[in-house]
């Protein structure tokens, strides 16, 4: 595709951080050609992040959400289509085929299709009142049944422990709300945090008033005319509930991409500049797997990766390589304590904190072989940025270093 | 309410009506204005919504709170004392009249 090609048309399927991130970047790279932006969704772009949090509180409002306004949009002669579905992806004709059966042909085409939550194989999982959040309109109907269990005092119970689930805990206990979170691991986030933090992350929603429940076995989820009115554990216990939300994985939305005939595991296979085996076709965000140069796939669920793959995807289309090799970053916020993660934690075999667990701001610092791959940090953004220094510079203090803080780990970067 | 003035690298300035509590990260964003991304959606987790808060309005905002503080660190263009991350400024009327100036670059 030529820059100055005025006669091209991108068609980029799905209005989140990743599409309208690639559309942005098409025009900021120079590109000329027709936008379409194709939402499925009856709102223009909004913010996904303060869902958990802001939105489901009643902090703010629809406006404060938008991450787009449509005239900044239509200035960059970006043409955003809401509630457009699409339906299949014809490589052949290279055209996009939408519910209502109309076509769109592409010379370019992106996904950034993002995912979508799990559900339970249980009985009374498919309950009304039983919800997953991903959407604005998921965190809306949340909202509603929340207010409904602080009119009746009814439970909200929520099932899954992971970042989600525990933001929607933390919200709910703002609210005043009696909240019970079921995880099935025996501890929290343990596919990411250090084992100290799991705990410090248990005893932090237990001191708010959580109930929670580890090593969690869900027998059923119990219906009252189709309205879910409780949680029954394998153990016999019995957990009364207005609302039940399912905080329990997402899948990633590729079924399109894998119909299309494009390689897909758990995600849309890119390479790290976003492009699929087809040089016509990039994908970015949530919807993708990123192989690596050793081969593994690597699925990243964030707004870095979205907005950082976004990039590259309207590099690649527009004939430049621009890898995403940054360090992978990500927050969580639940109640007062922020959570900033730098590097990817999986493969730890050590940690070490730095500062006081009991304290206000703390680091955790994870090292595979000796060598330092991740920090996560509560309330500690500089120790996050530093930490991403750190890992972009491939230096790694001793973990008898990360553990001292009367130790500068500022004088193990590299002169600048 | 409060008229907020935002001027871009490029010169360009829009004054909007900014709802009491409002973010002025959330103002720019739902009305068009160029030169701010708010990627993390008002969190502090980005730094890419940096601007520079003009006398007036320095003088009518609480100091940074050491969140904000440490997350200017990150921001792409120069980072000057005026340097405030519009997400965590609130719209007050007390800040009426006041004007922020936008970094020519935001990532």
């Amino acid at each position: 595709m030529s820059v100055e090609s005025s006669s091209g048309h991108t068609v980029i399927i799905g209005a989140g951080q990743a599409g309208v991130t690639t559309a942005e970047a098409l025009r900021s790279g120079g590109y000329a050609g027709t936008i379409t932006l194709l939402g499925d969704e009856p709102y223009g772009p909004y913010h996904r992040p303060p869902l958990s949090k802001a939105w489901l509180a009643g902090e703010i409002t629809e406006g404060q959400l938008v991450m787009r306004a449509p005239e900044m949009l239509a200035r960059k002669d970006i043409s955003l289509r809401t509630s457009a579905s699409v339906v299949a992806v014809d490589r052949d004709t290279r055209q996009v085929r939408l519910a209502d059966g109309e076509t769109l042909p592409y010379t370019g085409l992106v996904f950034a299709t993002g995912c979508s939550p799990l559900t339970l194989p249980i009985p009374g999982a498919d309950a009304s009142n039983v919800l997953a959040l991903r959407t604005r309109t998921d965190a809306s109907r949340i909202a509603d049944l929340m207010a409904a269990c602080g009119e009746s005092g009814a439970p909200v119970v929520v099932i899954g422990g992971g970042f989600i689930g525990l933001e929607v805990a933390a919200t709910a206990r703002k609210k005043g709300l009696r909240v019970t979170v079921l995880e099935a691991a025996p501890r929290l986030l343990g596919r990411v945090l250090a084992p100290v933090l799991s705990e410090w992350y248990a005893a932090l929603h237990r001191r708010h008033g959580v109930d929670l429940v580890l090593d969690a076995r869900i027998a059923a989820i119990e219906t009252a005319a189709h309205q879910a009115v409780g949680v029954r554990l394998a153990d016999g216990r019995h957990l009364p509930c207005g609302l039940v939300v399912l905080g329990v994985g997402v899948t990633a939305n590729d079924q399109l991409a894998v119909a299309a005939g494009l390689a897909c595991d758990r995600g849309i296979i890119v390479d790290a500049c976003a492009r699929t085996a087809d040089t016509l076709i990039v994908a970015a965000g949530d919807c993708t797997a990123r192989k690596l140069v050793d081969g593994t796939l690597l699925r990243l669920e964030s707004v870095q990766n979205a907005t950082e793959q976004a990039k590259s995807a309207a590099a690649a289309l527009l004939g430049q390589n621009r890898p995403f090799t940054a360090t992978p970053w990500f927050w969580s916020d639940q109640y007062d304590k922020k959570l900033q993660m730098a590097g990817l934690s999986g493969g730890a075999d050590a940690w070490a904190v730095r500062g006081d667990l009991d304290s206000a701001s703390f680091s955790v610092y994870h090292f595979q072989a000796g060598r330092l791959i991740a920090v996560d940090s509560i309330n500690g953004a500089k120790d996050h940025l530093l930490a991403r220094k750190l890992l972009e510079a491939g230096v790694s203090p001793a973990p008898t270093q990360a553990s001292d803080p009367g130790f500068d780990l500022n004088t193990l970067l590299p002169m600048s | 309410m409060a008229d907020i003035t935002f001027v871009d690298a490029h010169g360009t300035s829009t004054t909007l009506d900014v709802p009491e509590g409002w973010s002025l990260m959330q103002a720019a964003t739902a009305n068009g204005v160029d030169g701010i991304i708010g990627e993390c959606g008002g969190s502090c987790a980005c730094a890419t919504c940096h601007c520079y808060v003009d006398d007036s309005l320095m003088a009518v905002l609480a100091p940074a709170a050491a969140n904000e503080i440490e997350m200017l660190e990150n921001v792409a263009a120069e980072r000057r004392p005026n340097s405030r991350l519009a997400c965590q400024i609130k719209a007050r009327a007390e800040m009426n009249g006041s004007t922020v100036t936008l970094p020519a670059t935001q990532e």
